[in-house]
């Protein structure tokens, strides 16, 4: 269930102590990258139904950015990432 | 068959075995004219519209499941035209004079209740807000009101005007908005439409979209076979983007879920439609006695009809906080339905950069109200290929070209408009 979220650093904590920031796959384009580029990053979403990967902040625990990773139909919980480890190529 | 009270009368002389269903239910046929794809209310009043006043006949309605088993049939019935942009205003109060009209033009009871729209402010800030938001109402022909705190305890003494965070400061109150019965909305329209010779087709799940060599569509392959056409209209709310996806387009819109309750039945005690700004929630009473009520969204994407617990938390907490006595209540019912999203908090009408394929989507929480005037924009969008005036705004490229319709100037974050 997505009412439960196992926090890497604080173990499983209820939703409320989450913020959802939204999609996590799109990358953040270079500064002087195309218009297109920007607008496609800033505004336009996959949003499929199914398997996605979304930023949580976790603010009322160790209030890292996780990277969730989940069934938007199922509400099943694949993988929680912290969203550094992410970054750096780690887990998932 | 036209209803009027000597119908009823006649029909109940003769054992009530008379009436007929409200629409047909026909196959398919292989080519139309226009297929709109989504049997929810804006599909449906899109078709209505096209062929009563667009003079287009030959058109399908696909839905994937029955009619009213979408968002028209999942809301909290609020239907009102008090918004603060350009963009809008218009088109919203568009939209409530269709509503002021709607059962003498359909000729079916969508018990239209203009019962009031009060928003209530708890800060001086907001009080000011509010009195800004009315004023641009009113320049554009809108009833709006501002009351104070004595207006409101009058009208509403059950609120709790004392709250030590969010005490009641005033009201912006607009008489014209209030309710609908939402399921009777769909069924008015679909009936209409029938009656204009619109093939309504339930139980049709579109699939994909087909296009020719050169890039326009041709028709779609659904659950009952391939279905041509000259034009492809979709409408299908909380699911846009899975069916644009269809014809290779992303739009600037995530899905999430929002929730619905329902308590048991009382006698008469709220007469208007509130809306609580100390927090974001808004409740009615039904003609049945249930109060309706709902407030935030789940805020993870979901595509599932159903919320999470913390919600309902959420929801009672508020609703309690603002009027005490809820706390007696029982809840009967509650469900969910998931919504388009979009990245400004406003809907689109508007052709796409594909020929033949227009998209009405995005319509977040507050698409029933617009019900009337989406089907309307929308059928003079197909046919005539231009924009209807009030819906100029409402267009797919209005990110890039930076024209945002963000009313409450919250940025590109679905969740949080
Ligand atoms: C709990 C809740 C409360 C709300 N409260 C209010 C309110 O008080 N006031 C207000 O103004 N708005 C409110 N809304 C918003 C409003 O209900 C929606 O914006 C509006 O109903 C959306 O338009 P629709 O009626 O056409 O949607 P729907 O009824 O959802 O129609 C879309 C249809 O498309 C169909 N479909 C999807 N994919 C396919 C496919 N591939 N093939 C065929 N068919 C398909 C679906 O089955 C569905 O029937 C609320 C929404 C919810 C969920
Ligand atoms: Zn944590």
């Amino acid at each position: 269930m997505a009412s439960l979220i196992t926090c890497p650093h604080c173990g499983r904590r209820p939703r409320e102590e989450f913020s959802i920031r939204g999609d996590a796959v799109p990358e953040r384009p270079a500064p002087a990258a195309s218009e297109e580029a920007w607008h496609a990053y800033v505004y336009l979403r996959e949003n499929p139904r199914g398997k996605i990967r979304e930023y949580w902040h976790h603010v009322a625990g160790c209030r890292r950015w996780l990277v969730v990773e989940r069934d938007n139909l199922t509400h099943e919980v694949f993988a929680v990432t912290d969203a550094r480890d992410m970054a750096n190529g780690g887990a998932a | 068959m036209r209803y009027s009270a000597l119908s009823i009368l006649r029909h109940a002389l003769s054992g009530n075995r008379g009436w007929k269903p409200a629409w047909r239910e026909p196959q398919p046929k292989p080519h139309y004219d226009v297929i709109i794809v989504g049997g929810g209310g804006h599909g449906l009043s899109t078709a209505y519209y096209l062929a009563k006043e667009f003079g287009i006949k030959n058109i399908a309605v696909l839905e994937k499941g029955y009619i009213g088993s979408g968002n028209v049939g999942r809301n909290t019935t609020i239907v009102r035209s008090n918004y603060l942009l350009e963009g809008n205003i218009p088109f919203y109060e568009f939209s409530l004079k269709l509503w002021e009209g709607l059962e003498a033009d359909l000729n079916y009871n969508a018990m239209v209740s203009q019962r009031g729209v009060m928003m209530l402010a708890h800060s001086d800030g907001q009080r000011d807000a509010f009195a800004r938001r009315g004023n641009a109402m009113r320049m554009h022909g809108v009833d709006a009101e501002l009351l104070d705190r004595e207006d409101l305890q009058k009208m509403m003494p059950y609120l709790n005007y004392d709250h030590a965070r969010f005490p009641i400061k005033a009201g912006l109150l607009q008489k014209r908005g209030g309710t609908a019965r939402h399921d009777a909305v769909a069924w008015g329209y679909a009936r209409g439409a029938d009656s204009h010779g619109v093939d309504i087709i339930q139980h049709c799940e579109v699939s994909a979209i087909r296009r020719d060599d050169k890039g326009r569509v041709t028709g779609v392959e659904t659950s009952k076979g391939f279905i041509g056409c000259n034009k492809l209209a979709l409408a299908t709310a909380g699911h846009s983007s899975e069916t644009a996806r269809m014809a290779d387009l992303r739009l600037p819109i995530e899905t999430h879920v929002l929730q619905a309750f329902v308590s048991e039945g009382i006698k008469p005690v709220i007469d208007n439609v509130i809306v609580y700004g100390g927090g974001h929630f808004y409740i009615s009473q039904s003609d049945k006695g249930g109060l309706v009520f709902g407030a935030d969204i789940d805020y993870y994407s979901s595509y599932a009809q159903r919320g999470n617990l913390a919600i309902v938390e959420s929801t009672m907490e508020e609703g309690v906080s603002l009027i005490p006595g809820l706390s007696r209540l029982r809840v009967l019912r509650s469900w969910g339905g998931v919504m388009d999203m979009s990245m400004d908090g406003s809907p689109i009408i508007d052709r796409t950069p594909i020929e033949n394929l227009y998209l009405n989507a995005g319509w977040c929480y507050g698409g029933f109200k617009a019900t009337p005037a989406s089907g309307f924009c929308f059928a003079h969008l197909i046919a005539r290929n231009e924009p209807h005036h009030v819906a100029r705004a409402l267009r797919l490229d209005r990110f890039e070209r930076g024209y945002a319709v963000d009313e409450a100037g919250k940025g590109p974050q679905p969740n949080i408009h």
